[in-house]
């Protein structure tokens, strides 16, 4: 408290006191208070029942889906990813700018249509679903469904932070590499590629945080059965509806100290990238 | 008393910015805060202006003491470095806006304003630009905007923070001379803060030389540039040659030669010393005029517009003396890299004790 | 061989670069391609194809039919409500965090980011453990005839902690940027904080505070996950557009499912026009904003 007081000798623009505070008021009554009754409705159950909940094996195997499911749309994305924003940059080809702008439809389109135009598309009767099931593949109700509904939804995350720092990339170094010898490969490779590299984390982080809790474009493909393609804001929605609202708080608290650990992770890595950037 | 500062202190976390200053300025003056980057001399401004707030001290305006003042009802002008016009206004408006923020019993009617600005604009030689828009001005163009603007609520001090430094140097000179002038006919007590000595020694009627928030001299631009009160001073005003020595029984060593050391400092037993030479305080020819001449060669020749610099090395000094001579005189003399000169140093300043640059 | 550019809107700039062999960007334009098309185009088609499945009245019918309607009418009063509320508040933390110097501030930057690592049904759920009619809150609450879950200011609020970053990170940026010298003058020529914000700090905002609001908008309509655990998907009361397409697939009804779920694509389609169109707009006149 003090130290706001001298904040308000110290600064001179009128409206501190104002903006500040309802600032504060906003944030508690909108994101601490609520976000604190997972702590609230966990801390009471015990050490013990909070690990039985949180170790059922129907909630681990759903963790694990959704881990896995994450992981694996964050790799792929890494690297459709990286391909568009080079694409992007570096070249010139028709329908480049109609592409550049597309890349947001995904963050920009609702999880639920999302979800259900995938599900279509890979349904037995889809144009996908029916292409592939020539090789007997089903997408449909498999993990596999899940991953490529992530991609989906990840995909902008990747481009977006990839594409501002290869447009900044300076074009002299390259040209130095050229002039030593190095063929376009190893230029990419050994060059390029650790320059690209925080900001490629960044995006690949922000696609996997993004993907665990992903609900709305997930669960139309899934199939939701349990043990299987139950991923874990399900696992959390179905306790929520059987009034288990511990439960629901404990497999909710799992999920959010992965996230913030992303999150911390994030802010650490865009750290780094600032120190690579300004050298 | 146009303004009086008393025993103003400020810091920024552990950084002492403003050591204990005291200033006082006659009414309608054009002053000059001259000083490096980093000493305080900002931080000041703002803090008459009221934009930062003093730990301690208190600032008198035109006889009201105004310390606890915010700074709207300072009645202080303020000119940015980089204007701060307001981007989405026209001319006229940035210029009236002072006027029309009145409260509604203070607020002069519209033609009143009108004719106000308009005036201002006339004063600024901006009168025709009522209806641009700052992006579509020059820099100097800007500046005698923002100064119209800080002029229309008659502000008892004006203070300008760095006005010139982000124009071109030509735009910069023409400014300067036209600032003077204008001062000239509107007598407001002014302040202005730069780094530049040149525009300080052409500007002002008094100048404050500061350091490390400390005052070092107050003066005419005559008194500080020709008396300045210590090294720190000498060096800040004009390009200068330094050399380190020994007072010892009343000489100055310069090398390995002794001059009479001056008389105020005659009686020092041994101290280290400075000696400050000033580059056309030194006079060069071909054949030696006096005993106390030095001898050397010339290793570096610069143009320097009007003037040409040397660079000598002479014989008894560890480090090349700058000398700077008129165009005819190299001309004349027939000097060139590598010829061998006489140098007679006509005038020195010698500071006894440590001193860092 | 040279690649025609089809769309000059923007200057282009001559790349100088080193550039890959023609075969390499060939190949690797080809699969970028390959990656839209399984990814972008072929669900976008799909959702008109099967929109249209049944031809153009039944599409117009699914879109006007009652349930259809309610459930545009809510969204939309969400909207109504859930930006002005967001724009003020992001206003509010810009201003806070750009005008004026203070220990954690990096904190308070960070608690902006927040909702971005919260999964949406978390979302829902922390304002079911807050209000929900089986807690301490709730009940005393529903015992004064409020009832927050299950209803519509539940469907409000969690939209609101979803979407709440969005203009103040438009706008903390570009409020940074700008500097404090405009406010700083307006000040020292007299004017009062209301003067200076209405004057000079929200003319200069006006384009971030419409892009931000335009992007909180755009998500507010799609919010799904979270709404979905408030809401208790009863027809015609709580549901969302978003909630009524997923009624209408579930119950097989993949034709109307579909006609509402492009009103929901044509905005989006919208959303991305806008949002490149500004951000071309921004760069060419970065100083003006």
């Amino acid at each position: 408290m003090m130290a706001l007081f001298q904040a308000k000798r110290r600064n001179i623009l009128p409206g501190f006191g104002l903006s500040m505070g309802y600032t504060v008021f906003y944030l508690s009554a909108i994101v601490i208070v609520p976000l604190s009754m997972i702590f609230i409705n966990t801390i009471p159950m015990g050490w013990e029942p909070f690990l039985n909940a949180v170790t059922a094996p129907r909630v681990l195997a759903s963790y694990r889906l959704s881990f896995s499911t994450a992981f694996f749309a964050a790799l792929f994305d890494g690297f459709a990813g990286l391909l568009t924003a080079w694409v992007l940059v570096r070249y010139r080809f028709p329908g480049k700018d109609f592409l550049d702008a597309l890349v947001d439809l995904p963050f920009a389109l609702p999880t639920a249509v999302a979800g259900i135009c995938f599900a279509t598309l890979y349904s037995p009767i889809g144009w996908l679903g029916q292409l592939l099931s020539h090789w007997n593949l089903q997408i449909i109700n498999s993990p596999t469904g899940i991953v490529i509904a992530l991609v989906f939804i990840g995909f902008p995350f990747v481009v977006r932070t990839i594409q501002p720092v290869l447009e900044e990339a300076e074009q002299e170094i390259e040209e130095a590499a050229h002039c030593l010898g190095a063929t376009r490969w190893q230029t990419f490779r050994k060059i390029l590629l650790p320059h690209l590299f925080p900001a490629l984390l960044t995006g690949v982080t922000l696609a996997f945080a993004r993907g665990i809790g992903e609900y709305g474009s997930v669960i139309f493909i899934a199939g939701n059965l349990p043990m299987k393609t139950e991923i874990a804001p399900l696992m959390i929605m179905s306790k929520l509806d059987q009034f288990d609202y511990a439960g629901a708080s404990a497999v909710a608290l799992v999920l959010l100290c992965i996230s913030f650990s992303m999150l911390l992770l994030l802010n650490a890595v865009q750290e780094w990238q600032q120190k690579e950037y300004r050298s | 008393m146009g303004i009086e500062l008393q025993n103003i202190n400020k810091k920024f976390g552990e950084y002492k910015a403003i050591d204990n200053l005291s200033l006082s300025i006659p009414s309608g003056d054009l002053i000059a805060l001259l000083g490096p980057s980093g000493c305080g001399k900002t931080t000041l401004l703002r803090i008459i202006a009221g934009l930062e707030l003093a730990d301690s001290g208190k600032i008198i305006l035109e006889n009201k003491d105004t310390t606890n003042l915010p700074p709207r009802k300072k009645n202080v002008g303020f000119v940015f470095q980089h204007y701060a016009l307001f981007r989405r206004l026209n001319v006229f408006e940035n210029v009236a806006f002072g006027l029309k923020v009145l409260p509604f019993k203070e607020r002069p009617p519209r033609i009143e304003i009108r004719d106000r600005v308009e005036h201002l604009l006339k004063l600024v030689q901006m009168d025709w630009a009522l209806n641009r828009y700052p992006s579509q001005l020059s820099g100097g163009q800007r500046q005698r905007v923002a100064l119209a603007r800080a002029l229309a609520v008659n502000p008892r001090v004006l203070l300008l923070d760095e006005p010139f430094s982000a124009l071109d140097a030509k735009v910069r000179q023409e400014l300067r001379r036209w600032l003077r002038k204008l001062h000239d006919e509107i007598h407001v007590t002014s302040i202005f803060v730069t780094h530049d000595q040149e525009e300080a020694l052409e500007l002002a009627d008094k100048i404050v030389v500061i350091n490390k928030g400390r005052i070092e001299q107050e003066g005419t631009p005559q008194e500080v540039y020709d008396h300045p009160a210590n090294a720190f001073v000498y060096n800040f005003l004009g390009n200068v040659n330094v050399f380190h020595g020994r007072i010892k029984n009343g000489k100055v060593s310069l090398g390995d030669h002794d001059l009479d050391a001056p008389d105020e400092l005659k009686n020092i037993e041994e101290k280290p010393s400075q000696t400050f030479v000033r580059p056309h305080e030194i006079g060069i020819s071909r054949i030696r005029s006096n005993e106390n001449d030095l001898v050397g060669i010339i290793h570096e020749v610069r143009l320097q517009g009007g003037q040409i610099g040397l660079n000598i090395e002479c014989e008894g000094l560890d480090n090349p003396i700058e000398a700077e001579v008129p165009r005819d005189l190299f001309v004349n003399l027939q000097l060139a890299k590598g010829v061998q000169v006489f140098v007679t140093i006509n005038r020195v300043r010698v500071f006894a004790g440590d001193y860092e640059i | 061989m040279s690649q025609p550019d089809t769309n000059n809107s923007k200057a282009p700039v001559v790349n100088k670069r080193i550039s890959d062999p023609q075969s390499v960007q060939v190949l690797l334009i080809g699969l970028t391609y390959l990656f839209f098309i399984g990814f972008i185009f072929l669900p976008l088609g799909l959702v008109f194809t099967q929109a249209f499945q049944k031809g153009w009245s039944f599409y117009l019918e699914s879109i006007r039919e009652p349930y259809a309607i309610e459930a545009v009418k809510l969204t939309l009063l969400t909207v109504a409500i859930v930006v002005p509320i967001n724009a003020v508040f992001g206003v509010s933390a810009a201003w806070a965090i750009t005008k004026f110097n203070f220990k954690g501030k990096t904190a308070l930057k960070s608690l902006l980011d927040l909702p971005f690592a919260v999964s949406p049904v978390i979302a829902g759920l922390i304002f079911v453990l807050l209000v929900g009619s089986r807690t301490p809150f709730g009940s005393w609450l529903g015992e004064h005839g409020i009832k927050i879950i299950f209803s519509t200011p539940g469907i409000i609020i969690a939209t609101i902690f979803v979407t709440f970053p969005f203009i103040a990170r438009e706008l903390i940026p570009l409020m940074e940027a700008q500097g404090r010298d405009e406010e700083e003058a307006a000040l020292t020529l007299g004017a009062r904080g209301w003067q200076i914000f209405g004057k000079i700090t929200l003319p200069n905002i006006r384009w971030g505070l419409l892009y931000g609001m335009i992007l909180c908008g755009a998500r507010s309509i799609g919010e799904f996950g979270a709404v979905s655990v408030v809401s208790g998907h009863i027809r015609g009361q709580t549901n969302t557009i978003p909630l009524h397409v997923e009624i209408l697939y579930s119950e097989y009804n993949f034709t109307a499912s579909f006609a509402v779920a492009s009103l929901l694509v044509f905005l989006a389609l919208l959303t991305v026009v806008i949002k490149n169109g500004m951000e071309k707009h921004f760069h060419k006149n970065s100083l003006h904003l």
